[in-house]
């Protein structure tokens, strides 16, 4: 453990050196074990953060008020702990820039995790450049509250310098005096407005709790995407929509 | 030996919910939902089911003929590999083993190995022994109500004694082959046979 970084009230970033790492590919995730003095172990699976191109690895975890790892991982683990990992792992929900575009990244909660390896893998390869015109990238992001959205000021910052990447935000429950952005659930007019049109066949990554991603991806095949070119993450607390 | 993690406590269970956890996993009372893709929707009036022999031979049922085939109803724990165990599920369907008899009757003689085919592309193989004697049925019901879409609807098969992925949701087709081959999954660095009891999540694991 190198640091912990925190990005929201509920979420911190773990940047690990992990002597050995073969290195992965932006949407794999690693499995995280922890054992207590008498033995007794609890393993969970956390997205990583990083993009391939960082010499460290970043793992961002959402702390559930009931959960068994994610408190230990947010509040006592600090700079100079060890962590057992075993990863990458995880060979659907990935992309690197071979892939292509355009692409299409659907998120909510702390499902913006893995999609942010993917941007931060794009913005590290493409650069500003004129490439990245040719694979141009867009984010749609449910969030409750301005305040918990995950890496908000990075990802402002990645839109402001790349004009082929475009970040749209959606808060569900509150949003800031004059907020002129989406105040509702992803839904099919939301969709229809901010994916490209299935002839241009995006690659579309949709991560998130299980009832916007499944609602997400029924709506976009309803649309007309092929259904292969849709690859769905779903994990964090189940029911619960943000 | 593992290092300790500083400060680590851990929730602990109960003594009979510990015998029930396969290693690395923990009990959920939900039931979470992971698909690689959009949930597919079958009508029952085009759905069907297959089972091929290695020899070409084929026999299908309609959704009607198929649930006309005598049911059973089972109780049992379930243990995905992404680390959540259920337990206590109940299912209701049709046995794998009347199934094959079924479809001996109709010349269709059985192979050591079996692909699970399904709807939306996804598949994953399992040995015969695994899904014979009364270890596995496609299941149409779940917690007695028509299995939900997002849980493999209209059918899944159900192998619960192999991780969760082996029990493929919108299964059509099971097709016997004389040699193994890696399912979905299994192409994707997960384990080939998937014990839980042994913890074989990956490629790789003992």
């Amino acid at each position: 453990m190198i640091d912990i970084v925190a990005e929201t009230p509920r979420t911190r970033t773990l940047v690990l050196d992990v002597p050995g790492w073969p290195g992965h590919r932006a949407g794999q995730h690693v499995d995280v074990r922890l054992t207590a003095e008498d033995g007794y172990q609890a393993e969970r699976s956390y997205s990583i953060a990083s993009p391939p191109e960082d010499a460290r690895l970043s793992l961002t975890v959402e702390r559930l008020s009931d959960g068994e790892v994610s408190p230990y991982l947010s509040e006592v683990l600090h700079a100079g702990d060890t962590l057992e990992l075993r990863g990458p792992i995880g060979g659907y929900f990935v992309w690197d820039i071979p892939a292509g575009g355009p692409l299409l990244l659907v998120g909510g909660g702390s499902g913006i995790v893995p999609l942010m390896a993917m941007l931060r893998h794009r913005n590290a390869v493409l650069g500003p450049s004129q490439e990245r015109h040719r694979l141009p990238a867009r984010l749609l992001y449910s969030s409750r509250r301005w305040d918990e959205v995950i890496f908000r000021d990075e990802l402002a910052r990645l839109a402001e310098s790349d004009p082929s990447l475009e970040v749209v935000h959606t808060l569900t429950r509150e949003q800031p005096d004059g907020w002129t952005g989406f105040k509702r659930r992803i839904d099919r007019v939301m969709l229809e407005e901010i994916a490209w049109p299935p002839s241009e066949q995006p690659r579309v990554f949709v991560c998130g709790p299980t009832p916007l991603v499944e609602s997400v991806a029924s709506t976009l095949v309803d649309l007309g995407h092929q259904p292969a070119l849709v690859k769905t993450e779903r994990f964090g607390p189940t029911g619960g929509a943000v | 030996m593992p290092s300790i993690s500083r400060g680590f406590r851990g929730r602990r269970q109960s003594a009979e919910t510990a015998s029930r956890l396969p290693p690395g996993q923990y009990e959920t009372k939900d039931f979470p939902v992971l698909s690689a893709g959009p949930t597919p929707r079958t009508s029952l009036a085009t759905w069907n089911f297959t089972l091929q022999g290695a020899n070409g031979q084929t026999a299908r049922w309609t959704w009607d003929e198929f649930t006309a085939l005598p049911h059973q109803t089972t109780t049992t724990d379930i243990h995905c590999v992404t680390k959540w165990s259920k337990f206590g599920t109940v299912w209701e369907g049709i046995s794998v083993d009347t199934i094959l008899s079924e479809a001996a009757a109709k010349g269709v003689g059985p192979s050591p190995f079996v692909m699970a085919r399904c709807d939306g592309g996804y598949t994953t193989n399992v040995p015969l022994a695994d899904v014979t004697g009364g270890k596995a049925m496609v299941a149409f019901m779940y917690d007695g109500a028509p299995l939900p879409p997002e849980h493999g609807g209209p059918a899944r098969l159900l192998v619960p004694h192999l991780y969760f992925w082996k029990s493929a949701k919108w299964v059509r087709e099971l097709r016997l082959m004389e040699s193994d081959t890696p399912g979905f999954w299994e192409s994707l660095g997960y384990h080939n046979y998937g014990d839980p009891w042994r913890e074989q999540r990956y490629a790789g694991d003992e």
